[in-house]
């Protein structure tokens, strides 16, 4: 079906969750109540807002994280043709990843994969 | 005989004869919309069942029994109480952030559908990079859950969102590299090139070790990268309520369920693809007669009996181990992991280049 098929997808998938939520919408008669709107946590009322801050490690994660994707991204082209071209590319990636790990070796030395 | 391939060549030269091309086409997408949206539904009604089975048997209960034959009805039961429930939206929440994310993560798991060989010569789209279209496209509904906790205004999810961003982002690097490994054998990111290249045997018997070891990884990684029990932290119910759906009720909920058991099936689907040689049928080296009787069993009935082993694999895991911290959980990947994928990428590497493998 080629390229055609992803905006059949997408236009599946949001006939599928509108329909679901416009016929949940038109048979269900809701009443309003204070209480509805309230956050779901413990019963009494909340405490300040949720927007805080949270651990920072997350943000650490997500910064090594990106390294290794785009370094993953590098990887596919090299994958398909490997086989063909053989120990030359065996020996670029074996450079190429030991570099990286240096660089993974120096995140894990800073603690930076250290949950705290 | 009997085959999907033969049922959509039928529809298609039917269509293509009785009306014009712009008609016929129309046509052909409203019969693709309509299955995929039946394929879901149903998928939807059967995998929710089947956890509920699985994880009954296991703990030597019964589980839904009343409803239907053997309580084969009870989802259908339970979806129709969704449907009656109010949708409620929280105080304080970003109403259009709100509503949108439900959208996002059904919109993800439908589009990576797309590239998947459901039996031979039965596909959407067979994408030249399908390998990475999978990929790239199963990252995107991080996204969405990020946009459900933010937006709920409440704390939980907003830590459970961030749990599972984290979790997802993690573990999308050793399943990465684990479906690399494959990618080196075969020299092609084409699902159906890949599934043509086990013809005379499945991966993860021909590529010995390291194929077995990235299948683990794959394993393990998707398991992590779905939200499932070991790695379920980020809806942990006895810290979290819910996670990152906590403030999500009636349909809403439902599409955010839906989207989970989907993706279930969907990573599955590509473990099958890739390590137990999707619609390939069973074969053992020249055993003639035995090949023949695998060949008679239809290309859909091997695949979905493929995924659905590693869907119960799954399941099977929910009630073996215990919950892991977070700690524990980012540790398992950063420190075990992604060191060892990468190594057995090196592995598989030397192997494809010296040819040792069958």
């Amino acid at each position: 079906m080629g390229v055609s098929s992803l905006l059949v997808l997408i236009f599946a998938a949001i006939a599928f969750s509108a329909g679901g939520i416009m016929v949940a919408k038109i048979l269900v008669k809701g009443s309003k109540n204070p209480q509805k709107g309230q956050a779901y946590e413990c019963g009494i009322p909340t405490e300040g807002s949720p927007w805080n801050q949270f651990n920072v490690g997350y943000y650490l994660f997500a910064l090594i994280f990106l390294i290794f994707d785009v370094e993953l991204v590098f990887l596919y082209p090299w994958a398909v043709v490997v086989k063909q071209i053989g120990f030359a590319a065996f020996g670029e990636i074996i450079v190429f990843l030991f570099i990286l790990f240096m660089g993974f070796l120096y995140a894990h030395k800073k603690g930076a994969l250290k949950w705290n | 005989m009997f085959s999907l391939e033969g049922i959509t060549d039928a529809i298609y030269s039917w269509l293509n004869s009785t009306f014009n091309p712009t008609i016929a086409l129309l046509i052909e997408f409203a019969i693709v919309v309509v299955c995929v949206i039946g394929l879901f539904a149903v998928l939807g009604l059967v995998l929710v069942f089947m956890e509920r089975k699985v994880s009954a048997y296991m703990q030597i209960r019964l589980g839904p029994n009343r409803v239907g034959f053997k309580g084969s009805m009870q989802t259908m039961a339970d979806t129709l109480k969704l449907v009656l429930k109010e949708g409620l939206v929280p105080d304080g929440a970003d109403k259009f952030l709100f509503n949108l994310a439900p959208f996002v993560v059904m919109i993800v798991a439908m589009l990576i559908l797309a590239p998947i060989p459901f039996a031979r010569n039965f596909q959407m789209w067979d994408i030249n990079i399908g390998v990475l279209y999978v990929t790239a496209v199963s990252s995107l509904s991080v996204i969405g859950i990020l946009m459900a906790g933010w937006s709920s205004n409440n704390k939980y999810s907003l830590l459970g969102a961030m749990r599972s961003g984290a979790q997802i982002v993690s573990y999308e690097l050793s399943a990465g590299l684990a479906v690399l490994s494959i990618v080196v054998l075969t020299g092609s990111l084409q699902l159906s090139d890949i599934v043509n290249s086990q013809q005379d045997g499945w991966w993860i018997f021909k590529g010995h070790i390291p194929a077995i070891i990235s299948f683990v990884i794959f394993i393990i990684a998707v398991t992590a990268e779905t939200n499932r029990a070991p790695f379920d932290l980020a809806e942990a119910e006895s810290e979290l309520t819910a996670g990152f759906h906590t403030e999500y009720s009636g349909m809403r909920f439902a599409l955010f369920f839906l989207a989970e058991y989907v993706n279930i099936f969907i990573v599955c689907s590509i473990g099958a693809i890739l390590f137990l040689g999707g619609w390939m049928p069973f074969h053992i080296g020249n055993w003639e007669a035995f090949n023949h009787v695998m060949d008679f069993i239809p290309s859909s009935v091997w695949f979905f009996g493929k995924v659905f082993f590693l869907i119960f694999l799954i399941m099977w895991f929910r009630w073996t181990f215990p919950r892991l911290r977070i700690d524990q959980l980012l540790n398992l990947e950063w420190k075990y992991l992604l060191p060892i994928s990468m190594f057995n990428l090196l592995l598989m590497t030397l192997m494809a280049i010296m040819g040792w493998y069958f």
